[in-house]
């Protein structure tokens, strides 16, 4: 799986290369310079990009800019931003062409090496990817989740953070039928329309809690 | 000798007050006449502008004369613009209050003390007078007009002469005294105008500590961003890749966590580092001679340190105090090619004196390089200046000055 990384501080963009090909990807790494960065991407064509929000010239969110343009570019192009901090907004860029296979996560998740690798891996499959950070954030704005029970927010943070019905169910140590169930009723309490497609939860759970 | 140049110092002094009282009366007809004529035609405005321009000139010689700051108002914009803040400003009101005052002074003052002198010469000199012109002329002195040409009253007015001479050598000081309190009195700014420029000063220096403030929280953002906050990223990836192959290599994971180690231990050095930067803690321990003599430590050029700070100042002050030489010691590093430097700290009471001087290739100019401009704006938001002098060529000195309650 061919991985573009677009990181301009060296230290990290050496130790995710080296991380990443341990696990078996095919690493590239771009010029980080904000300039161009999109066409880039796109003309990289990876299976995934992983871009850095803060890069030059102006180390503000030119990766997040170039990642929107490059995915408007090439719709659905798996992109995973990192960021050393989580901001709602930017995950709203992110999701607002609604094509899925993107992610949002703090750098600091590549200490879990496993679970990262698996979000790159999850994003290169057309599946969608939230920071839990970003997920609580949306979370507690308490006016957009009463009436939901405990298990209820669990099985949507969980969601939104991208798991699987299975792999929710693994967690939660319940069967995976009562996921299905809980994510019926919760969406019904949220008043969305039931769906079947993994991301598209993702976007609909998000959009409504952001639009709340 | 010197005596007598002061007396006459203190002439010319009466005579420049006069000279700039003189052109009053003809100024304020002028002012007198600019009026009607404005309205009868254009050509007024043209004669006031004339007028005040003349007038701020001459207060101006007095101003200088008396070290009596200038009160006006700001002129800008367009002529017309520039007419009406001229006659809004109160203070062009009192130049024209001041202007006949000075011409009463002004003339009067030397006049007066001509007068005393000639008075005096001619009293000292009359029996030599009398000697000299035993019979009337048509250009006699006045004394011997006075007294005829024989008789005691010549010689009475020996001593009178000399009493007219204290007087005369006595007087024309209170003279100048007096027109300096004229213009002490009608031209220095009023104490309104004096809190308006105040007020002005405080907003301009408190929008350079805000900027500065906020540069500061800026770099400091970045520096941990791309420094600590990396590394530690970093060595979570680390460990994280090690404890994943820690069973199945667990050569692998030693090096990873030997690699972490030596992270961690980069982190820790890029946050001292920081801190540092923040607030040094030499400076927060032992005050600011302590600092900079620190400072200078592991400097690569020779400097020289004159502390004469042996008290603690107020920590903001400290630590301005302590940036701006840092910065100044740095630019004179980086910038000078300096082969010796020298830092002068000095306690000068109300306020602190530091020199920093090298012996580099000068033409450091305060208006554009960055590093001045900070040093600039560290210094203003405590009322404390900076002044450099850099001729191409060197030597460079900055001195800067830090007012500090004693």
């Amino acid at each position: 799986m061919r991985v573009v990384i677009v990181e301009d501080q060296v230290l990290l963009r050496d130790g995710l290369t080296r991380m990443l090909t341990a696990y078996g990807f095919d690493v590239t790494a771009t010029d980080p310079d904000g300039a161009g960065l999109a066409d880039r991407i796109v003309a990289a064509a990876p299976d995934v990009a992983v871009v850095d929000v803060r890069l030059p010239p102006t180390f503000t969110d030119e990766g997040l800019r170039a990642a929107v343009a490059a995915r408007r570019a090439v719709p659905g192009l798996p992109v995973l931003v990192l960021s050393q901090y989580v901001e709602r907004l930017y995950a709203r860029d992110l999701l607002a062409d609604r094509s899925g296979a993107v992610g949002y996560l703090l750098k600091d998740r590549v200490a879990e090496v496993r679970e990262f690798v698996d979000a790159v891996r999850r994003v290169a499959a057309g599946g969608t990817v939230m920071d839990p950070e970003v997920v609580a954030q949306l979370i507690h704005q308490p006016s957009a989740l009463d009436g939901l029970t405990g298990r209820e927010a669990e099985v949507l943070r969980l969601m939104a953070e991208g798991h699987s019905n299975a792999a929710i169910a693994a967690r939660l140590v319940i069967a995976e039928k009562s996921v299905n169930n809980l994510i019926n009723s919760l969406f019904a309490k949220l008043g969305l329309p039931p769906s079947g497609d993994h991301h598209r939860r993702v976007l609909a759970v998000l959009s409504y809690l952001d639009h709340r | 000798m010197n005596r007598f140049r002061d007396r006459l110092a203190e002439l010319r002094r009466l005579a420049v007050g006069a000279a700039v009282g003189l052109p009053a009366p003809v100024l304020l007809v002028s002012f007198a006449a600019s009026v009607p004529a404005s309205l009868a035609a254009g050509a007024g405005v043209l004669l006031f502008a004339a007028a005040l321009w003349a007038c701020r000139r001459l207060a101006g010689v007095q101003r200088r004369a008396a070290a009596v700051p200038a009160p006006y108002v700001p002129i800008t914009g367009r002529p017309l613009a520039r007419l009406r803040t001229v006659v809004r400003d109160p203070a062009t009101w009192r130049d024209l209050l001041w202007l006949p005052c000075q011409f009463v002074a002004g003339v009067g003052g030397f006049v007066i003390a001509v007068a005393l002198w000639l008075a005096a010469v001619q009293c000292v000199t009359a029996p030599a007078l009398r000697a000299l012109l035993p019979s009337p002329t048509g250009y006699d002195p006045a004394v011997l007009e006075w007294t005829g040409r024989s008789g005691p009253l010549t010689w009475i007015l020996v001593p009178v002469g000399a009493g007219l001479t204290v007087v005369a050598v006595w007087l024309p000081r209170h003279l100048i005294r007096a027109q300096s309190a004229l213009a002490r009195a009608l031209l220095a700014p009023t104490s309104a105008a004096r809190l308006a420029a105040r007020v002005d000063r405080l907003t301009t220096t408190r929008a350079a500590a805000v900027d500065a403030s906020a540069a500061e929280l800026r770099r400091i953002e970045r520096d941990l961003h791309d420094g600590a906050q990396a590394r530690l990223v970093l060595l979570a990836m680390h460990l994280g890749v090690a404890s994943d192959v820690i069973d199945d290599d667990p050569a692998v994971a030693k090096a990873l966590l030997a690699e972490a180690r030596t992270g961690a231990g980069a982190a820790l050095t890029e946050l001292r580092g920081l801190v540092r930067g923040i607030h040094p803690p030499v400076l927060a321990d032992r005050g600011l001679a302590a600092a900079v003599h620190a400072l200078v430590l592991g400097s690569a050029v020779t400097v020289q340190l004159d502390l004469r700070l042996a008290r603690r100042l107020a920590a903001p002050v400290e630590a301005a105090a302590y940036f701006a030489t840092a910065e100044a010691l740095g630019n004179a590093i980086r910038h000078s090619g300096a082969g010796e430097i020298r830092i002068a700290l000095v306690d000068a009471g109300d306020a602190v004196h530091i020199t920093v001087r090298d012996n580099g290739v000068g033409g450091a100019d305060p208006s554009r390089g960055t590093g001045l401009l900070g040093i600039r704006r560290r210094l203003s938001a405590f009322d404390g200046t900076l002044h450099v002098t850099s001729p191409s060529g060197g030597p460079t000195v900055l001195e800067m000055s830090l007012p500090c309650e004693s």
